[in-house]
Protein backbone atom coordinates (compact mmCIF):
# COMPACT_ATOMS: atom_id res chain seq x y z
CA UNK A 1 0.00 0.00 0.00
CA UNK A 2 2.87 2.35 0.55
CA UNK A 3 6.18 1.81 -0.67
CA UNK A 4 9.35 3.77 -0.42
CA UNK A 5 12.26 3.07 -2.44
CA UNK A 6 15.58 5.09 -1.94
CA UNK A 7 14.20 8.11 -0.52
CA UNK A 8 16.85 10.93 0.33
CA UNK A 9 16.76 14.20 1.80
CA UNK A 10 19.07 17.34 2.30
CA UNK A 11 18.97 20.12 4.22
CA UNK A 12 21.23 22.45 2.56
CA UNK A 13 24.51 20.18 2.78
CA UNK A 14 23.27 18.13 5.89
CA UNK A 15 21.12 14.40 5.10
CA UNK A 16 18.69 13.94 6.67
CA UNK A 17 17.42 11.29 5.18
CA UNK A 18 19.74 8.19 3.67
CA UNK A 19 18.67 6.15 1.20
CA UNK A 20 15.58 4.92 2.86
CA UNK A 21 13.49 2.10 1.01
CA UNK A 22 10.88 -0.10 3.27
CA UNK A 23 7.06 -0.64 2.56
CA UNK A 24 4.13 -1.06 4.52
CA UNK A 25 0.90 -3.53 3.51
CA UNK A 26 -2.43 -3.41 3.79
CA UNK A 27 -3.62 -4.01 7.30
CA UNK A 28 0.07 -3.23 9.00
CA UNK A 29 0.77 -1.78 11.64
CA UNK A 30 4.52 -0.28 11.54
CA UNK A 31 6.30 1.24 14.52
CA UNK A 32 9.10 3.78 13.31
CA UNK A 33 11.32 4.21 16.11
CA UNK A 34 15.42 5.71 16.68
CA UNK A 35 17.43 8.74 18.46
CA UNK A 36 16.32 12.10 18.04
CA UNK A 37 17.49 13.16 15.25
CA UNK A 38 17.05 10.34 12.88
CA UNK A 39 15.03 11.33 10.54
CA UNK A 40 11.93 9.31 12.18
CA UNK A 41 9.40 12.66 11.47
CA UNK A 42 10.42 13.56 8.78
CA UNK A 43 10.42 9.94 6.98
CA UNK A 44 6.93 10.16 7.87
CA UNK A 45 6.20 13.30 6.50
CA UNK A 46 7.37 12.47 3.58
CA UNK A 47 4.42 10.17 3.01
CA UNK A 48 1.81 12.58 2.55
CA UNK A 49 4.43 14.98 0.93
CA UNK A 50 4.49 17.41 3.55
CA UNK A 51 8.13 17.09 3.61
CA UNK A 52 9.42 17.24 -0.31
CA UNK A 53 12.28 14.93 -1.08
CA UNK A 54 15.26 15.49 -3.46
CA UNK A 55 15.66 11.66 -4.15
CA UNK A 56 13.77 8.39 -4.01
CA UNK A 57 9.80 7.60 -4.62
CA UNK A 58 7.49 7.21 -2.83
CA UNK A 59 4.56 5.58 -4.17
CA UNK A 60 0.88 5.36 -2.10
CA UNK A 61 -1.81 2.91 -2.97
CA UNK A 62 0.00 2.69 -6.29
CA UNK A 63 0.10 7.09 -6.53
CA UNK A 64 3.89 8.37 -6.99
CA UNK A 65 4.23 10.84 -4.55
CA UNK A 66 7.38 12.37 -6.14
CA UNK A 67 5.76 13.32 -9.29
CA UNK A 68 5.07 16.76 -9.84
CA UNK A 69 1.73 15.76 -11.60
CA UNK A 70 0.37 14.11 -8.50
CA UNK A 71 -2.54 16.30 -7.46
CA UNK A 72 -0.98 16.21 -3.65
CA UNK A 73 -4.05 17.45 -1.81
CA UNK A 74 -6.29 15.02 -3.20
CA UNK A 75 -3.63 12.06 -2.25
CA UNK A 76 -3.07 13.83 1.47
CA UNK A 77 -7.05 13.86 1.67
CA UNK A 78 -6.99 9.97 1.72
CA UNK A 79 -4.06 9.61 3.93
CA UNK A 80 -4.90 9.94 7.74
CA UNK A 81 -2.03 12.33 10.23
CA UNK A 82 -1.81 12.96 13.36
CA UNK A 83 0.86 15.16 15.01
CA UNK A 84 2.77 15.22 18.36
CA UNK A 85 1.21 18.63 19.17
CA UNK A 86 -1.91 17.35 18.12
CA UNK A 87 -2.65 20.28 15.57
CA UNK A 88 -6.50 21.19 16.20
CA UNK A 89 -7.58 24.14 14.79
CA UNK A 90 -8.02 26.38 18.12
CA UNK A 91 -10.42 28.68 16.32
CA UNK A 92 -12.84 26.25 15.27
CA UNK A 93 -15.50 23.87 17.73
CA UNK A 94 -14.60 20.17 18.25
CA UNK A 95 -17.45 19.40 15.79
CA UNK A 96 -16.06 21.90 13.18
CA UNK A 97 -12.96 20.43 13.53
CA UNK A 98 -14.03 17.38 12.51
CA UNK A 99 -16.67 18.29 9.72
CA UNK A 100 -14.19 21.36 7.94
CA UNK A 101 -12.26 19.06 5.79
CA UNK A 102 -14.66 17.01 4.68
CA UNK A 103 -17.13 19.14 3.85
CA UNK A 104 -14.22 21.89 2.39
CA UNK A 105 -11.82 18.68 0.82
CA UNK A 106 -14.41 16.11 0.13
CA UNK A 107 -17.49 18.16 -0.74
CA UNK A 108 -20.01 16.04 1.72
CA UNK A 109 -22.92 17.81 2.78
CA UNK A 110 -22.44 19.55 6.38
CA UNK A 111 -25.31 17.35 8.01
CA UNK A 112 -23.81 14.19 6.66
CA UNK A 113 -20.11 15.26 7.45
CA UNK A 114 -21.34 15.82 11.12
CA UNK A 115 -22.86 12.76 11.54
CA UNK A 116 -20.22 10.81 10.36
CA UNK A 117 -17.66 13.25 12.49
CA UNK A 118 -19.59 12.55 15.54
CA UNK A 119 -19.57 8.94 14.76
CA UNK A 120 -16.17 9.23 15.21
CA UNK A 121 -16.43 11.33 18.28
CA UNK A 122 -18.24 8.99 20.11
CA UNK A 123 -16.10 6.22 19.17
CA UNK A 124 -12.84 8.26 20.85
CA UNK A 125 -15.44 8.45 23.76
CA UNK A 126 -15.83 12.05 23.51
CA UNK A 127 -18.95 12.89 22.55
CA UNK A 128 -19.78 14.81 25.36
CA UNK A 129 -17.71 17.57 24.46
CA UNK A 130 -18.46 18.22 20.86
CA UNK A 131 -19.54 21.89 21.00
CA UNK A 132 -16.01 22.27 22.88
CA UNK A 133 -13.34 24.31 21.84
CA UNK A 134 -9.65 22.79 21.29
CA UNK A 135 -8.24 24.87 24.01
CA UNK A 136 -11.13 23.95 26.74
CA UNK A 137 -9.89 20.00 26.31
CA UNK A 138 -6.99 18.00 28.35
CA UNK A 139 -4.14 17.19 25.70
CA UNK A 140 -5.38 13.48 25.56
CA UNK A 141 -8.51 14.82 24.93
CA UNK A 142 -7.17 16.78 21.97
CA UNK A 143 -5.10 13.96 20.47
CA UNK A 144 -8.39 11.80 20.63
CA UNK A 145 -10.29 14.41 18.64
CA UNK A 146 -7.59 14.93 16.32
CA UNK A 147 -7.01 11.02 15.57
CA UNK A 148 -11.21 11.27 15.06
CA UNK A 149 -10.28 14.36 12.99
CA UNK A 150 -8.15 12.17 10.91
CA UNK A 151 -10.70 9.16 10.39
CA UNK A 152 -13.45 11.60 9.56
CA UNK A 153 -11.72 11.55 6.24
CA UNK A 154 -11.73 8.26 5.70
CA UNK A 155 -8.35 7.86 5.17
CA UNK A 156 -6.90 4.18 3.19
CA UNK A 157 -3.76 4.84 6.36
CA UNK A 158 -2.96 6.93 9.25
CA UNK A 159 0.51 7.94 9.92
CA UNK A 160 0.85 9.26 13.54
CA UNK A 161 4.25 11.29 14.06
CA UNK A 162 4.83 10.35 17.71
CA UNK A 163 1.22 11.18 19.24
CA UNK A 164 1.85 10.54 22.90
CA UNK A 165 5.77 12.40 23.10
CA UNK A 166 3.75 15.95 24.28
CA UNK A 167 1.13 14.02 26.45
CA UNK A 168 1.50 14.13 30.43
CA UNK A 169 2.21 10.44 31.38
CA UNK A 170 -1.13 10.00 32.77
CA UNK A 171 -2.63 10.55 29.14
CA UNK A 172 -0.65 8.46 27.22
CA UNK A 173 -2.57 5.38 27.61
CA UNK A 174 -6.10 6.40 26.67
CA UNK A 175 -4.57 7.72 23.08
CA UNK A 176 -2.56 4.52 23.12
CA UNK A 177 -5.95 2.62 23.81
CA UNK A 178 -7.35 4.76 21.04
CA UNK A 179 -5.13 3.31 18.66
CA UNK A 180 -4.67 -0.18 19.36
CA UNK A 181 -8.21 -0.30 18.62
CA UNK A 182 -7.55 0.91 15.13
CA UNK A 183 -4.86 -1.74 14.82
CA UNK A 184 -7.26 -4.30 15.95
CA UNK A 185 -9.85 -2.79 13.26
CA UNK A 186 -6.96 -3.42 10.57
CA UNK A 187 -6.07 -0.01 9.49
CA UNK A 188 -2.66 0.36 8.22
CA UNK A 189 -0.85 2.49 10.01
CA UNK A 190 3.00 3.59 10.49
CA UNK A 191 3.88 5.64 13.75
CA UNK A 192 6.72 7.25 15.32
CA UNK A 193 6.79 6.56 18.41
CA UNK A 194 8.94 5.26 21.41
CA UNK A 195 6.34 3.38 23.42
CA UNK A 196 7.82 -0.14 22.95
CA UNK A 197 5.33 -1.90 24.69
CA UNK A 198 2.71 -0.67 21.74
CA UNK A 199 4.49 -1.81 19.35
CA UNK A 200 4.66 -5.28 21.14
CA UNK A 201 1.29 -5.34 21.79
CA UNK A 202 -0.35 -3.84 18.31
CA UNK A 203 3.16 -3.65 16.40
CA UNK A 204 3.38 -5.64 12.81
CA UNK A 205 7.20 -4.45 12.02
CA UNK A 206 9.38 -2.28 13.66
CA UNK A 207 12.12 -0.11 11.81
CA UNK A 208 14.58 1.64 13.63
CA UNK A 209 16.39 4.55 12.28
CA UNK A 210 19.90 6.11 13.37
CA UNK A 211 21.44 9.32 13.34
CA UNK A 212 21.90 10.33 9.53
CA UNK A 213 18.20 9.19 8.55
CA UNK A 214 19.11 5.76 7.81
CA UNK A 215 17.10 2.62 8.06
CA UNK A 216 19.08 0.24 10.70
CA UNK A 217 16.26 -2.27 10.97
CA UNK A 218 13.27 -3.14 9.52
CA UNK A 219 12.02 -6.28 10.78
CA UNK A 220 8.98 -8.11 12.38
CA UNK A 221 8.29 -7.58 15.69
CA UNK A 222 8.85 -10.94 17.23
CA UNK A 223 12.24 -11.16 15.45
CA UNK A 224 12.98 -7.28 16.67
CA UNK A 225 11.78 -8.15 20.34
CA UNK A 226 12.73 -12.05 20.79
CA UNK A 227 16.35 -11.99 18.99
CA UNK A 228 18.58 -8.93 20.55
CA UNK A 229 21.50 -11.08 19.38
CA UNK A 230 20.65 -10.26 15.74
CA UNK A 231 20.61 -6.62 15.99
CA UNK A 232 23.21 -3.73 15.38
CA UNK A 233 24.91 -2.40 18.29
CA UNK A 234 23.41 1.11 17.76
CA UNK A 235 20.05 -0.92 18.25
CA UNK A 236 21.07 -2.63 21.35
CA UNK A 237 22.13 0.47 22.66
CA UNK A 238 18.96 2.41 21.92
CA UNK A 239 16.72 -0.24 23.78
CA UNK A 240 18.91 -0.86 26.17
CA UNK A 241 18.61 2.90 27.36
CA UNK A 242 14.57 2.99 26.73
CA UNK A 243 13.86 0.01 27.92
CA UNK A 244 15.86 0.34 31.54
CA UNK A 245 13.32 1.70 33.22
CA UNK B 1 -9.54 82.43 31.40
CA UNK B 2 -7.75 82.47 28.72
CA UNK B 3 -10.00 84.58 27.25
CA UNK B 4 -12.13 81.90 25.38
CA UNK B 5 -15.35 82.42 24.80
CA UNK B 6 -17.38 79.10 24.24
CA UNK B 7 -20.86 80.72 24.08
CA UNK B 8 -20.99 80.59 20.43
CA UNK B 9 -21.15 77.28 20.61
CA UNK B 10 -25.03 75.61 19.75
CA UNK B 11 -26.52 72.90 18.07
CA UNK B 12 -27.09 74.95 14.95
CA UNK B 13 -23.26 74.95 14.52
CA UNK B 14 -23.24 71.43 15.26
CA UNK B 15 -25.17 70.37 13.43
CA UNK B 16 -24.36 72.86 10.54
CA UNK B 17 -20.94 72.43 9.97
CA UNK B 18 -19.59 69.55 12.75
CA UNK B 19 -22.23 66.71 12.13
CA UNK B 20 -21.06 67.09 8.48
CA UNK B 21 -17.39 67.03 8.92
CA UNK B 22 -17.58 64.11 11.63
CA UNK B 23 -19.73 61.79 9.35
CA UNK B 24 -16.78 62.33 6.55
CA UNK B 25 -13.71 61.23 8.57
CA UNK B 26 -16.07 58.45 9.96
CA UNK B 27 -16.58 57.48 6.48
CA UNK B 28 -13.15 57.81 5.46
CA UNK B 29 -11.97 55.97 8.93
CA UNK B 30 -14.54 52.80 7.61
CA UNK B 31 -13.48 52.66 3.47
CA UNK B 32 -9.77 53.45 4.68
CA UNK B 33 -9.79 50.52 7.27
CA UNK B 34 -11.70 47.81 5.27
CA UNK B 35 -10.09 48.51 2.17
CA UNK B 36 -6.57 48.69 4.00
CA UNK B 37 -7.16 45.18 5.52
CA UNK B 38 -8.45 43.70 2.34
CA UNK B 39 -5.80 45.35 0.07
CA UNK B 40 -3.09 44.87 3.01
CA UNK B 41 -3.94 41.07 3.80
CA UNK B 42 -3.19 40.86 -0.15
CA UNK B 43 -0.10 42.49 0.06
CA UNK B 44 1.02 40.58 2.62
CA UNK B 45 0.42 37.25 1.09
CA UNK B 46 2.29 38.43 -1.77
CA UNK B 47 5.36 38.96 0.41
CA UNK B 48 4.95 36.01 2.22
CA UNK B 49 4.49 33.57 -1.58
CA UNK B 50 7.75 33.66 -1.89
CA UNK B 51 7.84 34.25 -5.19
CA UNK B 52 10.29 37.21 -6.85
CA UNK B 53 7.46 38.07 -9.37
CA UNK B 54 5.01 39.02 -6.16
CA UNK B 55 7.43 39.75 -3.41
CA UNK B 56 9.51 42.40 -5.28
CA UNK B 57 6.98 44.66 -6.20
CA UNK B 58 4.87 43.87 -2.75
CA UNK B 59 7.61 44.52 -0.66
CA UNK B 60 8.50 47.89 -2.59
CA UNK B 61 5.28 48.88 -2.14
CA UNK B 62 4.60 48.70 1.42
CA UNK B 63 8.47 50.06 2.12
CA UNK B 64 7.80 52.53 0.17
CA UNK B 65 4.65 54.12 1.37
CA UNK B 66 5.76 53.69 4.80
CA UNK B 67 9.04 55.92 4.13
CA UNK B 68 6.64 58.76 2.82
CA UNK B 69 4.35 60.82 5.27
CA UNK B 70 0.85 60.62 4.55
CA UNK B 71 0.23 64.62 3.67
CA UNK B 72 2.84 64.18 1.36
CA UNK B 73 1.01 61.23 -0.87
CA UNK B 74 -2.20 63.05 0.27
CA UNK B 75 -1.01 66.50 -2.10
CA UNK B 76 0.87 64.75 -4.60
CA UNK B 77 -2.42 62.41 -5.34
CA UNK B 78 -4.59 65.05 -5.48
CA UNK B 79 -2.23 67.27 -7.78
CA UNK B 80 -1.24 64.55 -9.92
CA UNK B 81 -4.45 62.82 -10.43
CA UNK B 82 -6.29 64.93 -13.46
CA UNK B 83 -10.07 66.23 -12.80
CA UNK B 84 -10.92 63.89 -15.71
CA UNK B 85 -10.64 61.11 -13.65
CA UNK B 86 -12.99 62.14 -11.10
CA UNK B 87 -15.98 62.63 -13.73
CA UNK B 88 -15.77 59.17 -14.53
CA UNK B 89 -17.70 59.04 -11.06
CA UNK B 90 -21.08 60.32 -11.01
CA UNK B 91 -20.80 63.24 -9.02
CA UNK B 92 -17.75 63.33 -8.81
CA UNK B 93 -16.33 66.35 -10.09
CA UNK B 94 -18.01 68.32 -6.81
CA UNK B 95 -16.48 65.84 -4.43
CA UNK B 96 -12.80 65.95 -5.93
CA UNK B 97 -10.70 66.74 -2.28
CA UNK B 98 -12.95 63.78 -0.84
CA UNK B 99 -12.20 60.91 -3.35
CA UNK B 100 -9.29 61.55 -3.62
CA UNK B 101 -8.59 61.47 -0.10
CA UNK B 102 -10.55 57.90 0.36
CA UNK B 103 -8.12 56.92 -2.72
CA UNK B 104 -5.22 58.25 -0.56
CA UNK B 105 -5.95 56.84 2.41
CA UNK B 106 -6.71 52.95 1.42
CA UNK B 107 -3.81 52.77 -0.54
CA UNK B 108 -1.82 54.45 2.22
CA UNK B 109 -3.20 52.18 4.80
CA UNK B 110 -2.86 49.35 2.95
CA UNK B 111 0.88 49.25 3.82
CA UNK B 112 0.51 49.98 7.46
CA UNK B 113 -2.26 46.95 7.61
CA UNK B 114 0.05 44.70 5.23
CA UNK B 115 2.51 44.45 7.79
CA UNK B 116 0.49 43.87 10.62
CA UNK B 117 -1.42 40.96 8.96
CA UNK B 118 1.92 39.87 7.58
CA UNK B 119 3.13 39.42 11.46
CA UNK B 120 -0.26 37.91 12.14
CA UNK B 121 0.05 35.05 9.23
CA UNK B 122 3.64 34.39 10.53
CA UNK B 123 2.64 33.89 14.04
CA UNK B 124 0.82 31.04 12.82
CA UNK B 125 3.03 27.57 13.21
CA UNK B 126 3.77 25.34 11.10
CA UNK B 127 2.22 22.78 12.64
CA UNK B 128 -0.92 24.32 11.86
CA UNK B 129 -0.32 24.83 8.80
CA UNK B 130 0.43 21.11 8.36
CA UNK B 131 -2.29 20.02 9.60
CA UNK B 132 -5.04 21.95 7.05
CA UNK B 133 -2.51 20.62 4.37
CA UNK B 134 -2.52 16.80 5.73
CA UNK B 135 -6.12 16.78 5.84
CA UNK B 136 -5.89 17.73 1.62
CA UNK B 137 -6.46 21.59 1.88
CA UNK B 138 -4.82 23.15 -0.66
CA UNK B 139 -3.11 26.35 -0.76
CA UNK B 140 -5.63 28.56 -0.57
CA UNK B 141 -8.08 26.47 1.74
CA UNK B 142 -5.46 26.49 3.79
CA UNK B 143 -5.04 30.14 4.00
CA UNK B 144 -9.03 31.14 3.68
CA UNK B 145 -9.77 28.41 6.60
CA UNK B 146 -7.37 27.67 8.79
CA UNK B 147 -4.61 30.36 8.68
CA UNK B 148 -6.29 34.07 7.98
CA UNK B 149 -8.94 33.68 10.96
CA UNK B 150 -6.25 32.52 13.21
CA UNK B 151 -4.22 35.71 11.79
CA UNK B 152 -6.58 38.04 12.24
CA UNK B 153 -8.00 37.38 15.53
CA UNK B 154 -4.45 37.67 16.86
CA UNK B 155 -3.98 41.35 15.68
CA UNK B 156 -7.67 42.56 16.12
CA UNK B 157 -5.83 44.02 18.61
CA UNK B 158 -3.55 46.18 16.65
CA UNK B 159 -5.72 46.77 13.61
CA UNK B 160 -8.09 48.45 16.09
CA UNK B 161 -5.08 50.47 17.33
CA UNK B 162 -4.56 51.20 13.84
CA UNK B 163 -7.39 51.92 12.86
CA UNK B 164 -8.31 54.90 15.80
CA UNK B 165 -4.26 56.31 14.50
CA UNK B 166 -5.88 56.34 11.53
CA UNK B 167 -8.64 58.12 12.46
CA UNK B 168 -6.81 60.80 14.00
CA UNK B 169 -4.58 60.83 11.14
CA UNK B 170 -7.75 61.29 8.86
CA UNK B 171 -7.71 65.26 9.63
CA UNK B 172 -4.44 65.54 7.31
CA UNK B 173 -7.14 65.80 4.47
CA UNK B 174 -7.21 69.03 5.80
CA UNK B 175 -4.06 70.00 3.20
CA UNK B 176 -6.28 69.48 0.10
CA UNK B 177 -9.47 70.99 1.77
CA UNK B 178 -11.92 67.50 2.41
CA UNK B 179 -14.50 68.55 4.31
CA UNK B 180 -13.77 66.54 7.25
CA UNK B 181 -14.55 66.85 11.48
CA UNK B 182 -11.47 69.20 11.68
CA UNK B 183 -12.56 71.12 8.92
CA UNK B 184 -16.35 71.31 10.56
CA UNK B 185 -14.70 72.85 13.75
CA UNK B 186 -12.57 75.37 11.71
CA UNK B 187 -15.17 76.89 9.35
CA UNK B 188 -17.57 77.63 12.56
CA UNK B 189 -14.68 79.18 14.06
CA UNK B 190 -13.95 81.46 10.90
CA UNK B 191 -17.22 81.96 10.63
CA UNK B 192 -17.76 83.74 14.25
CA UNK B 193 -14.26 85.12 14.58
CA UNK B 194 -13.33 81.97 17.41
CA UNK B 195 -10.75 79.74 15.74
CA UNK B 196 -8.83 79.22 19.28
CA UNK B 197 -12.24 78.31 20.69
CA UNK B 198 -12.70 76.03 17.58
CA UNK B 199 -9.71 74.26 17.23
CA UNK B 200 -9.93 73.64 21.63
CA UNK B 201 -13.11 71.97 20.66
CA UNK B 202 -12.02 70.17 17.86
CA UNK B 203 -9.25 68.30 19.84
CA UNK B 204 -11.90 67.91 22.99
CA UNK B 205 -13.66 65.48 20.53
CA UNK B 206 -10.74 64.11 18.93
CA UNK B 207 -9.56 63.01 22.37
CA UNK B 208 -12.84 62.06 23.66
CA UNK B 209 -13.56 59.65 20.68
CA UNK B 210 -9.69 57.89 20.18
CA UNK B 211 -9.84 57.72 24.06
CA UNK B 212 -13.12 55.95 24.65
CA UNK B 213 -11.98 53.82 21.10
CA UNK B 214 -8.40 52.86 23.01
CA UNK B 215 -10.03 51.79 26.05
CA UNK B 216 -13.11 49.53 24.55
CA UNK B 217 -10.15 47.96 22.74
CA UNK B 218 -8.48 46.71 26.04
CA UNK B 219 -11.82 45.34 26.76
CA UNK B 220 -12.47 43.55 23.58
CA UNK B 221 -9.37 42.11 23.32
CA UNK B 222 -9.78 40.54 26.66
CA UNK B 223 -13.09 38.62 25.23
CA UNK B 224 -11.99 37.71 21.94
CA UNK B 225 -9.16 35.74 22.58
CA UNK B 226 -8.68 32.81 21.15
CA UNK B 227 -9.05 29.81 24.27
CA UNK B 228 -5.74 28.04 24.25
Amino acid sequence: MIELKEVSKWYGDVQVLNNCTTSIQKGEVVVVCGPSGSGKSTLIKTINALEPFQKGQIFVDGQAVHDPKTDLPKLRSRVGMVFQNFELFPHLSVTENLTLAQVKVLGRKPDEAKTHGLKYLDRVGLMAHKDKFPGQLSGGQQQRVAIARALSMDPIAMLFDEPTSALDPEMVGEVLDCMMGLATDGMTMMVVTHEMGFAKKVGSRVIFMDVGGRILEDCSKEEFFSHPENRQPRTKEFLNKILQH
Amino acid sequence: MFGLDLSFVNWDIISRFVIKGFIFSVQLTVVATLGGIIFGTLLALMRLSGKAILTVPATIYVNGMRSVPLVMVILWFFLLVPASFYSLIPGGSNYRAEISAVITFVAFEAAYFSEIMRAGIQSISRGQVNAGRALGMTYAQNMRLIILPQAFRNMVPILLTQTIILFQDTSLVYAIGAYDLLKGFTTAGKLYGRTEEAYLLAAVVYFVICFGLSFMVKRLNSRIAIIR
